[in-house]
């Protein structure tokens, strides 16, 4: 793993941060799969779950991504990001728990796809309101493009770009306080 | 959510733009100078025979501590803005300023006169000192923490105190050409009480700030 992995990460989130869409679900991608297994490892008992904390770490890397500076190596970031929304999440429930700064994360994150469970769909996007769930939900549930839904809502392309940022904030901000 | 759809919403949305953190900064140091500056003139202005004092050490000694501290907690607030950042290994750095002056108070302890260390301690400035660092600096640290709620502060709590010995030390480097008390027994007791005030105030609210 280690270096050619991280050196793979860095081009496709640079690519990413100017503005490449293919590249960015690459990288979003991998890295999920990388998380996925680190947070299952960290979370034993079953209180947080581990997907959770994949989609916040996921979306706290997009709403942080001007973190990163770009030749620095991505995964001790990707991994300083998940380790503190574990121990958000457990604080959240009222809980602490033990992360180990030290800890070589690479040596322990394999890649890791998500296991399909009852995960509600809906959940994430109750908060939002009204226009900024419509195109979210067109774009995650429906799979559609910036395009496809901007001509189905009557919208400007810039008017479903923007709800769809201030969707995604809105959410990460609604995983903060569950 | 699945993650999947998540992924596909996030991908989509790769065309915003925000600037990098490292060009925040600078233009926070820079609006930071330029405020505690203005605060500084309006308020209170350089002692009158500021240019008597910069002739002696003592006087200038005081520039030397505050702002090597406001330097010092400036480049740990950069890294601890940023996850995963070596910012343990930077933390001792912000050791140097204190450890500086308590040599300059041992110093100072010895060349004068016993009968002279209750008169040197407690100044002639005091309540202005523990008035106008923290009034100079509080702009300052409002602009510090609003960069660390643009960063990703994993320790916010240590991240807002850092913020609040940046702009403490910085408040300090302006108050300093006003004061005249310039010995290193008054600067190691009440400036360092000013700045540890708006350290408290950073560290109380850097974690509701810059949740995220």
């Amino acid at each position: 793993m280690a270096s050619s992995d991280d050196s793979l990460l860095a081009e496709l989130l640079r690519s990413a941060i100017a503005g490449d869409e293919r590249d960015y679900a690459r990288f979003l991608e991998r890295t999920a799969a990388l998380v996925r297994g680190f947070a299952r490892r960290r979370i034993g008992d079953g209180a947080v779950d581990p997907e959770d904390i994949v989609q916040e770490t996921l979306l706290a890397i997009h709403l942080k991504r001007h973190t990163w500076i770009v030749d620095a190596p991505v995964l001790p970031w990707v991994y300083a990001i998940a380790r503190f929304k574990i121990v958000d999440a457990y604080r959240r429930r009222g809980r602490r728990v033990e992360i180990d700064v030290d800890e070589v994360a690479e040596t322990l994150a394999q890649p890791e796809t998500e296991r399909l469970s009852e995960r509600d769909i809906g959940r994430a996007l109750d908060g939002l309101a009204p226009g900024q769930r419509g195109v979210v939900s067109a774009i995650t549930v429906d799979g559609q493009s910036i395009g496809e839904t901007a001509r189905r809502l009557g919208m400007t392309e810039t008017a479903v770009r923007v709800a769809l940022h201030r969707g995604l904030a809105a959410i990460a901000r609604r995983f903060g306080r569950d | 959510m699945r993650t999947d759809d998540l992924i596909r919403a996030i991908s989509a949305d790769a065309a915003r733009r925000s600037p990098p953190l490292a060009a925040a900064w600078w233009a926070a140091a820079a609006l930071a100078v330029a405020v505690a500056a203005v605060a500084f003139f309006v308020l209170l202005g350089p002692r009158a025979d500021f240019a008597l004092a910069v002739e002696t050490p003592r006087f200038l000694f005081k520039f030397l501590v505050t702002g090597l501290l406001a330097a010092s907690a400036f480049v740990l607030l950069r890294l601890l803005a940023r996850p995963g950042a070596p910012a343990s290994r930077a933390a001792p750095f912000l050791a140097l300023a204190p450890l500086l002056l308590a040599a300059a108070v041992v110093i100072e302890f010895v060349v004068i006169p016993p009968a002279d260390y209750a008169a040197r301690l407690v100044g002639s400035n005091l309540a202005l000192c523990l008035t106008f660092i923290p009034l100079i600096g509080i702009a300052p640290l409002a602009v510090f923490l609003g960069v660390l709620r643009y960063g990703a502060p994993t320790r916010p709590v240590f991240a807002g105190a850092v913020a609040g010995i940046a702009a403490g030390g910085l408040a300090a480097t302006f108050y300093a050409a006003h004061c005249t008390d310039d010995s290193p027994l008054f600067v190691a007791t009440w400036y360092s009480l000013a700045i540890a005030s708006l350290a408290c105030v950073g560290a109380l609210a850097a974690p509701r700030l810059a949740r995220w």
